[in-house]
């Protein structure tokens, strides 16, 4: 009976998740014409990129863009080189106030971004980094750290400590076993934090809106042309927004699932 | 340097977690070329005083030796040292090369030196046919002798070996423990060994620490282990059945339980006294005679050749070794050997010096 309804909710979580998906992407490449249609046939009846082309075409696309890949890949480099470190302290390490950081952690999810936004352009403007990519990226890094602490400190403490100790033993610094040993088989750990920081700043449009003015990330210029924008031009504008989280989930796809040797059920 | 002339010399050594003394104030030396067993049950302290002396953990007072060198603040790399880990922690990205060989590589040996090593440790451990292989491939016992291969490759002046068959299956432990014999006896490596399996120590050790709430409270050669318990504890957990532990009244010029009278030269001290005797000296006849022990039998275990029995007699209770074949029912008479009675004060549990 339980695994009647797991099925189901499976299939009702799926169809949540790739209906939309299906009429964002069957209606980016729809003949202009189609998009106006009511019912809107869901395959479209020729294959067309006209959408994209206008789109892409479109002023301050292509640079809000390049923007926004560069601005998502900071933000993974930023948060994981900065996460990392705190979740091997977290699994590895005993010390006072580990819970209440723990908890800390998390506090920082908090509190609104509307509520923040204010003193942060204060703030950026005072150090200069307001309408810098920098400046958004480590916003963004604020945003997606929890998460990374916590997804790699749980794969840290899934890896068991005998393994850096025997690394220690036959020659290792303390150092060494790390690079040697627990990272290595923390990859898929850190695979899935690199994910999700990607995402968080790929997605991320308020703060990206409100600290630049010249320098959009993609989601920021598609929120200020959408009032003035066709219907193609936001279903080719969408479909573009999920394009390189679905590529970047592809490739990381394989370290989920895989574990060393062990067969990836 | 010759490894061979390497002993180890702990003194002192005092670890403690919190408010548990874990180890305490323990002198241990340990001969070159010698396989030292510490046995104990579980929480004594001695994978504790291993993990110290490989410089896992730190110690709170006390000294640790390896050779000539003191090696107390050292960290563990500069020990010269190999550890056997009771989870074996083979390294599961690396192959099974990878992992014997990561000692050499690691302190930067050559490539060709590193080969031919491997080869020559894996050789011996029989596992020369897996070198490719990665450690989920390869089952348990495989992967056991991977990190037997893993500690000898590097020669180092000390082997740490932390219970490491209590995670093979009991033919597989048995065919292991004779394995680790053979090569202990042909490399003559310096090795001290933990488990809390009497019957491995007592196979494997050239010598016997038995350890009990952090002190090692005897150590010596299996034979003194087994025929000279230095108190109760001992005595109970050495030896399969466990010895014997009767109480006995003290007469002026013997001990009695029941209608068994047995003559001392001594007067002891005390009302009473604790009478040890292993299983295999006690006799057991159908026909009781006056002077004998009376007992009821409880249980019969099949052990093997003999049969375990299990006596009721009065306030105590035996385990006897019989003959499959004989099978009395109810009262029995027990006959002691008398050379071959052990006697513990019932106060401190140690043995008294009597003949």
């Amino acid at each position: 009976m339980t695994r009647y309804f797991t099925k189901i909710a499976i299939i009702i979580l799926a169809i949540w998740t790739l209906l939309p998906l299906l009429l964002i992407t069957s209606s980016a490449f729809s003949p202009k014409s189609e998009i106006y249609q009511f019912p809107k046939p869901i395959i479209p009846s020729r294959f067309s990129i006209d959408s994209f082309q206008f789109f892409l075409r479109s002023y301050g696309t292509i640079p809000s863009l390049l923007n926004s890949i560069l601005v998502s890949l900071l933000t993974v480099v930023f948060s994981l080189s900065i996460g990392t470190p705190a979740g091997y302290a977290l699994a590895r390490f005993r010390f006072v106030g580990k819970e209440t950081f723990k908890l800390a952690i998390l506090t920082t999810r908090m509190f609104p971004m509307m509520l923040l936004a204010i003193p942060l352009t204060v703030l950026f403007i005072r150090f200069g980094l307001y309408d810098h990519l920098i400046g958004v990226a480590l916003l963004h890094t604020a945003i997606a750290l929890p998460f990374v602490v916590i997804i790699t400190g749980g794969i840290f403490g899934s890896v068991p400590k005998e393994f850096e100790e025997a690394a220690m033993v036959f020659g290792a610094t303390r150092l060494g076993a790390f690079f040697r040993i627990s990272l290595p088989l923390a990859l898929p750990g850190l695979a899935v934090s690199a994910i999700f920081a990607f995402i968080i700043s790929w997605n991320e449009v308020f703060a990206a809106t409100i600290l630049t003015v010249q320098n959009r990330t993609l989601p920021a210029q598609i929120l200020t042309t959408l009032q003035a924008s066709p219907l193609y031009f936001r279903f080719a504008g969408g479909f573009f927004m999920i394009l390189p989280a679905l590529i970047f989930i592809f490739f990381m796809r394989n370290y989920l699932f895989y574990l060393w040797g062990r067969s990836g059920s | 340097m010759d490894r061979k002339e390497t002993p180890i010399r702990v003194e002192r050594l005092t670890k403690r977690f919190g408010s548990v003394t874990a180890a305490d104030n323990i002198n241990l030396d340990v001969k070159a070329g010698e396989l030292l067993v510490l046995l104990g049950p579980s929480g004594c302290g001695k994978t504790t005083l291993l993990r110290c002396i490989a410089g896992l953990e730190p110690i709170d007072q006390g000294k640790i030796y390896i050779g000539d060198e003191e090696v107390t603040d050292l960290p563990p790399r500069l020990r010269n040292i190999a550890m056997v880990f009771q989870s074996y922690a083979i390294f599961p990205h690396m192959s099974v090369f990878d992992n014997i060989g990561f000692g050499l590589r690691i302190r930067g040996r050559s490539r060709d030196e590193i080969e031919a090593k491997v080869k020559q440790t894996s050789r011996l451990l029989k596992i020369d046919h897996l070198l490719n292989r990665y450690p989920a491939e390869i089952s348990g016992g495989e992967n056991q002798r991977v990190a037997v291969a893993r500690a000898l490759i590097l020669d180092p002046h000390l082997i740490l070996m932390d219970e490491p068959l209590s995670n093979l299956d009991a033919m597989l432990r048995l065919k292991m423990r004779t394995e680790l014999k053979r090569i202990h006896q042909e490399l003559k490596m310096t090795v001290i060994y933990v488990t809390h399996d009497q019957i491995e120590a007592l196979s494997l050790g050239d010598r016997i620490g038995i350890m009990k709430d952090g002190r090692i409270i005897q150590i010596g050669t299996p034979c003194e282990i087994f025929d000279q318990p230095e108190t109760v504890f001992v005595a109970e957990f050495i030896g399969m059945p466990p010895m014997n532990i009767l109480k006995a009244r003290c007469e002026s010029d013997g001990i009695r339980i029941g209608e068994l009278f047995i003559p001392l030269s001594v007067k002891l001290p005390g009302p009473s006294v604790l009478l040890g005797i292993r299983a295999e000296h006690i006799t057991v006849t159908e026909k009781i005679e006056s002077g004998m022990l009376k007992g009821r039998i409880l249980v019969r275990e099949m052990v093997g050749v003999q049969d375990l029995l299990t006596i009721d007699i009065e306030e105590n209770t035996v385990k006897v070794l019989v003959d499959a074949g004989f099978k009395p029912r109810g009262m029995v008479g027990l006959r002691l050997n008398p050379g071959r009675i052990h006697l513990f004060d019932p106060e401190s549990g140690h043995r008294l010096l009597i003949r």
